[in-house]
């Protein structure tokens, strides 16, 4: 290790993967857990404790849909007491009546809430459940009259890329203060639909330069955040912040890992809360210790100026497409697998034509998320 | 519908405050003060601490001036351009409304 070991700041929880929701882009990983496997009450507060402790300030509760937890409230004030910053990550369909009320009150600091699409016909085709936006809009509306910052989450890709005009619009029409426009990263479901998501590159610059005017022109009126898309990158994004440096997630099982892809890395072997405590395993995991700070890096990362900015970009996209965890992130120019991501592009839009040649809808070349597709992919 | 808001911006006699969204805490583990905001922490210096502490909905800005003149010593036309800089960035940020 060539610099000290930081406590964590952020801490992802993943409370479960159960979702009414099916979008093909979803970063669960494609075997997804039934809810036997699911930690339970008194877990997740023992295990929020000691992040708190450990020096964790802000707690993303995720899943799948997190509101499926009965006993979200609990697991909220559980934190709050802690003075951790809670951020409820939703899709924001088929939340009962009071509980968002119930979040706030229970210490819950900010809501972020995903739209498959700016219009409902997208939102509902995306995430394969009827009604869907309609139900979104009321949870975004209840939201704010709860008193509580909202943030809009667009996760874009082919289908839905031409709408991020119209998500600007949205967001400022609810009242948000943030809007991720968030370009979808290629793990999980993501990557088993890769060929089907895929924008061209004309889409992406036109979406780079909306973007780039609506920051200006929006300039402490909505903060818009942009995540890009790797695979028409220069430089790759510093994954995580950084393997291990200064974020980690948990699993519905309670498997700790660096971040939500890792367990695509075979060589590795993640551990348990329970079979050992936060700090063991933040500190101690080989998994953990695997690609931390840079002392694990290859040439040309090794001799870099950017190693300490992107940290070699992401770890999972090197197993992913250079097939070694250790390799310089493709998505970086100077990696010598750099021309891989172009390549892949070009295919997934060589499919795309194919399949519209062939007068299909798109929606029939998804694999839509959920417990029974995983026989689909072997 | 895009002109709901319009841009705040810092005036002398504005009275910025937190919004709900941010929060100032100390955290024992690390020894310092943290701004927590809902997807980046920031771990202020000591004179944007000073800056944002007194962002209490009741302190003007030229108020905040005056203060930080006489604590810090130093001339005031300085300060008060630090701090009206420092408060229109987060302000544009959305983490302090003027
Ligand atoms: S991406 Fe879609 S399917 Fe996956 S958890 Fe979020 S809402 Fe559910
Ligand atoms: S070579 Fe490695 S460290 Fe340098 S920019 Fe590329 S990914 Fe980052």
């Amino acid at each position: 290790m060539s610099e000290a070991l930081l406590p964590p700041i952020g801490m992802l929880a993943e409370l479960t993967h159960r979702c009414p929701l099916q979008c093909p882009y979803c970063s669960n990983p494609t075997e997804l857990m039934k809810a036997n496997r699911e930690l339970d009450t008194e877990t997740w507060l023992y295990l929020f404790r000691q992040a708190a402790d450990l020096g964790v300030l802000q707690v993303h509760l995720s899943g799948g849909e997190p509101t499926l937890r009965r006993d979200l409230e609990q697991l909220i004030a559980g934190l709050s007491s802690h003075g951790v910053y809670t951020n409820l990550i939703t899709a924001g369909v088929g939340i009962a009546e009071g509980r968002i009320e119930a979040f706030a009150e229970a210490g819950l600091d900010h809501v972020q809430l995903s739209f498959q699409g700016a219009h409902a016909e997208t939102t509902e085709r995306i995430g394969n459940h009827r009604g869907g936006h309609q139900k979104k809009l009321e949870t975004a509306r209840r939201v704010r009259a709860a008193g509580l910052p909202l943030t809009i989450n667009a996760p874009i890709h082919r289908h839905n890329i031409g709408e991020v005009p119209d998500f600007i619009e949205l967001a400022l029409s609810l009242g948000a203060e943030r809007l991720e426009i968030a370009n979808v990263q290629y793990s999980g479901w993501a990557l088993v639909n890769r060929d089907a998501l895929m924008p061209d590159r004309d889409a992406v610059e036109r979406q780079m330069e909306i973007v780039g005017q609506a920051q200006e022109r929006l300039r402490g009126i909505l903060n818009i955040d942009f995540v890009t898309p790797d695979y028409f990158a220069i430089y790759p994004k510093p994954c995580m912040g950084g393997w291990a440096r200064d974020a980690f997630m948990v699993a519905p099982d309670g498997t700790v890992l660096p971040c939500h892809a890792a367990h695509t890395i075979r060589s590795l072997t993640f551990e348990r809360f329970g079979d050992r405590s936060l700090a063991e395993i933040w500190t101690d995991s080989p998994a953990f210790n695997a690609f931390r700070g840079t002392d694990w890096m290859q040439e040309p990362c090794r001799g870099c100026e950017r190693r300490e900015i992107d940290w070699g970009g992401c770890r999972c996209q090197a197993m992913a497409i250079a097939g070694d965890p250790a390799a310089t992130d493709p998505a970086c120019v100077k990696s010598p697998v750099h021309a891989r991501m172009g390549m892949l592009i070009d295919d997934a839009l060589a499919s795309a034509r194919a399949e519209k040649a062939a007068g299909n809808p798109p929606e029939e070349s998804f694999i839509y998320r959920r417990i029974a597709a995983t026989t689909q992919l072997a | 519908m895009t002109a709901l808001r319009e841009r705040a911006l810092v005036l002398l006699d504005s009275t910025p405050s937190l919004p709900r969204h941010v929060r100032i805490q100390f955290d024992p583990v690390r020894q310092a003060y943290a701004v927590l905001s809902p997807e980046r922490v920031f771990w202020p210096d000591e004179i944007s601490l000073d800056i944002l502490r007194r962002c209490d909905g009741r302190t003007s800005v030229g108020a905040m001036i005056a203060d930080l003149t006489a604590e810090y010593d130093a001339p005031e036309d300085e300060v008060a351009g630090d701090i009206m800089t420092f408060l229109q960035e987060w302000a544009d940020r959305l983490l302090v409304r003027p």
